[in-house]
């Protein structure tokens, strides 16, 4: 292999037409000799930038050093001192706009391949069973985390390095929430990945509670006043999806993402021996153009559809990382860019036949800093369909919200709370990730439990 | 895992099971829903609570055996257990939540329609408790798919059972009793509540509608996580989209559009019956197009 140079070692991925057809895992990972002369490509800078792009302040030249000198060990204590999903981020959080895009290395050729050396040091680290360091003893504190999100596992695990005794309260019937239920196998594989970090994090000794619906099954108060929590985390994620408010919304054959990939991936519809079905049809638009669209009209692809994603702003504006884009442009997903839905075509037993669209050219800057896409007079056609996929975003569940008293949010519904400690309007409750953000990113919701878990400790201390 | 502490058979097609679950038992109330999960395959079915008792920690589900899961469901005894059981789910009936004293002037009817007996059930006890005595209309296809009679007699006011066939109590759907209760014996009703198939409901609307009683019907649509996120329950009701799960499942029956519904509940009924097939037959069956040759 050539000596470390200005461009990073190329990653060994599956072949797109091969891939388009499974649910296997697109990037297959660096072999140790890949990882260590990507590793030596790193400058260890006495100033690491990259640090200070991670949400969660890693402290990455200290990690790729040990992986440099083939110390695994030492590499995944530095690693997962800072992040209890270490498998996770080096899949799915966008480097190229944090750590990566820091790195010195990035001004002159490649940046170092922060995520993929991560994700090989925390792969590695497993098939060798290595374990994070736990704490030394227990500090006789409860502390109640709803969610077993990014946002919860980060601040359930960083408390119980700390001694508190902490219980996950969990929803659905399996634990990982955005990781099981949301991305797709094919980018987070649940078995060899999600779950065993999610079994890391109980060695540390926190308890995992699934089928518990906070709000519903149990309220806050009422985890604080009889079951003995001083403290607790809310992690409970975005929440409602959105859909467009346009005629034949509620036709058969229209889904939101949110719907499609939880079938697909929390109750494994892909599967032939699954019970719960998926509507498997010859061809899928999906309208949105963020990681969830892109997941879902991959996820659709590999079900056998011909899939279209309708973004009504251009390319430059996707706000999909640039490798979802390119890996499903590779997959043969079709785009029409500045492209809006009007109206869902239906027959007369309303199933879904097609979908109204109008072209769009972008006009001035809107509050988010992005040029507003404007609709073009006349430009309408339709594009047939038997099924689309609202890839929208979502909007906060106001479960907790409305059963938790004195717990305020804002105007669009989400939690309020500081962004240095999690601290919320109600004493001892303390919240992150999407439920305070709106939907963001795994490692952002990571970054909230990691300070939230700090704040929670200082509370309880100064009590 | 959730531990299955009684069940009956109420008649070939029909069992009650009383399921260990004490955080779902702690705080549910008439009208809300569990989400139940046989096994690690299994898909989350929804099923309104029928009864609760907050001291033994159990709830009781009724369950008609309509698909493979149900079926599978069905196969499992006193000692085994789910894998999963999640609630209490959804609102609670407004009749519970809303000021006892302005429900304790109104005449209320209960119209259930087969399995949704079921859900009814609680409801009716929950006034009795309170001093209330609703009438109970409960209508079946045939006198074998009458449930909970002798439960239901010891909480209701009068208690009305048709059969469609004729075969048990009065004769013909859950409307001609309406009809034959308001027009032919002078009975007058202020709130009507009515759970069951949605076309049963469709039609009661329509009936109860003629004698302008405000009419709550529990919407059963098709459900993934229950908790919000997913949207399939979406329904339309008067202008709105409403989520089932979370806004419902009870609604005003006047304003959902049932055929929109009914409708959104058929889009998996090809993978079902291919399901139910495969269960009982082997996996033999493609799709029925019968053009394979040497398979059914």
């Amino acid at each position: 292999m050539a000596a470390p140079g200005f461009e990073k070692v190329p990653i060994s991925e599956q072949d797109p037409k091969v891939r388009a057809t499974n649910f296997d895992e697109v990037c297959l990972g660096y072999t140790e000799e890949e990882a260590v002369l990507e590793a030596s490509r790193c400058l260890n800078c006495k100033n690491p930038k990259c640090v200070n792009g991670c949400p969660v302040q890693i402290d990455i030249p200290g990690f790729i050093t040990a992986l440099k000198e083939q110390d695994l060990k030492r590499s995944y204590e530095v690693l997962t001192t800072s992040s209890s999903l270490p498998a996770v981020c080096g899949r799915v959080c966008p480097q190229e706009t944090q750590c990566e895009a820091q790195c010195i290395r990035g001004i002159k050729g490649d940046a170092v391949s922060i995520g993929k050396l991560e994700r090989y040091v925390a792969d590695k680290a497993r098939e060798q069973g290595l374990s994070m360091v736990a704490s030394s003893g227990k500090n006789g504190h409860k502390v109640a985390v709803v969610g077993s999100g990014p946002a919860g596992l980060t601040c359930a695990g960083d408390l119980a390095k700390l001694g508190y005794d902490v219980t996950i309260f969990e929803a659905l019937h399996e634990a990982g929430g955005v990781l099981t239920y949301g991305i797709p196998e094919f980018r987070l594989p649940k078995e060899g990945v999600v779950k065993p970090e999610v079994e890391i994090v109980k060695k540390l000794g926190v308890k995992l509670e699934t089928n518990v619906v906070i709000g519903k099954s149990v309220t806050i108060d009422e985890l604080m006043e009889n079951e003995g929590f001083e403290a607790v985390f809310v992690g409970s994620g975005a929440g409602l999806p959105m859909f467009m408010k346009i005629p034949g919304e509620n036709a058969k054959g229209v889904f939101s993402a949110n719907e499609y990939l939880t079938r697909n991936n929390l109750m494994k519809a892909f599967r032939e021996n699954a019970d719960t079905p998926i509507f498997r049809p010859q061809k899928v638009a999906v309208v949105g153009g963020g990681n969830v669209a892109m997941d879902a009209a991959r996820t659709a692809l590999r079900l056998g559809a011909e899939v279209t994603i309708v973004y009504r702003r251009s390319e430059a504006e996707l706000p999909a990382r640039a490798e979802e884009v390119e890996h499903a442009k590779e997959e043969g997903i079709k785009f029409e860019l500045l492209t809006n839905p009007t109206e869902i075509l239906t027959d007369d037993d309303n199933n879904v036949t097609g979908m109204r669209c109008i072209r769009m050219e972008l006009g001035e800057p809107d509050a988010s800093g992005r040029r507003r896409p404007v609709p073009i007079e006349g430009s309408e056609f339709d594009l047939p369909t038997d099924a689309v996929i609202m890839s929208l975003g979502t909007s906060p569940n106001p479960l907790i919200a409305s059963t938790t008293n004195g717990l305020d949010t804002n105007k669009w519904k989400c939690i309020v709370a500081d962004e240095a400690n999690g601290q919320t309007s109600k004493e001892g409750v303390f919240a992150g990730g999407d439920a305070v953000t709106g939907a963001a990113t795994v490692i952002l919701a990571m970054g909230a439990g990691k300070a939230a878990a700090k704040g929670i400790d200082e509370y309880i201390k100064s009590k | 895992m959730y531990l299955i502490k009684k069940k009956r058979v109420l008649c070939p097609s029909i069992f009650l099971m009383d399921v260990e679950a004490p955080r779902v038992a702690q705080y549910c109330q008439p009208g809300q829903f569990i989400i139940v999960r046989i096994d690690d395959q299994g898909e989350r079915i929804p099923l309104t609570i029928c009864d609760y008792d907050r001291e033994a920690g159990t709830i009781t589900i009724v369950v008609q055996t309509i698909g493979a899961s149900t079926k599978r469901m069905m196969d499992l005894e006193e000692g085994d257990s789910f894998h999963d059981f999640v609630g209490p789910l959804g609102k609670p009936s407004e009749l519970i939540t809303d000021d006892i004293d302005s429900i304790k002037d109104k005449k209320i009817l209960f119209v259930a329609g087969g399995l949704g007996t079921a859900p009814v059930y609680p409801q009716v006890k929950w006034l009795h408790e309170h001093g209330i005595a609703a009438d109970v209309i409960v209508g079946a296809k045939t006198k074998e798919l009458v449930i909970l009679e002798e439960e239901m007699s010891a909480v209701a006011g009068n208690l009305y059972i048709t059969t469609d066939d004729g075969s048990y109590g009065r004769e013909g759907m859950v409307t001609k009793v309406i009809d034959d209760l308001i027009t032919n014996e002078g009975k007058h009703y202020d709130i009507c509540v009515s759970i069951g198939p949605m076309i049963m409901m469709k039609f009661c609307c329509l009936t109860t509608k003629k004698y302008e009683i405000p009419t709550i019907v529990s919407m059963n649509p098709i459900m993934v996580d229950g908790t919000g996120m997913c949207g399939a329950c979406r329904l339309t009701v008067g202008d709105e989209v409403k989520f089932a799960c979370i806004d419902g499942p009870e609604f005003d029956g006047f304003k959902v559009n049932f055929d929109e519904a009914m409708g959104r509940m058929r889009l998996y009924k090809t993978q079902e019956g291919e399901a139910l097939l495969a269960l009982e037959e082997g996996k033999t069956h493609h799709g029925g197009c019968g053009n394979c040759g040497g398979d059914k």
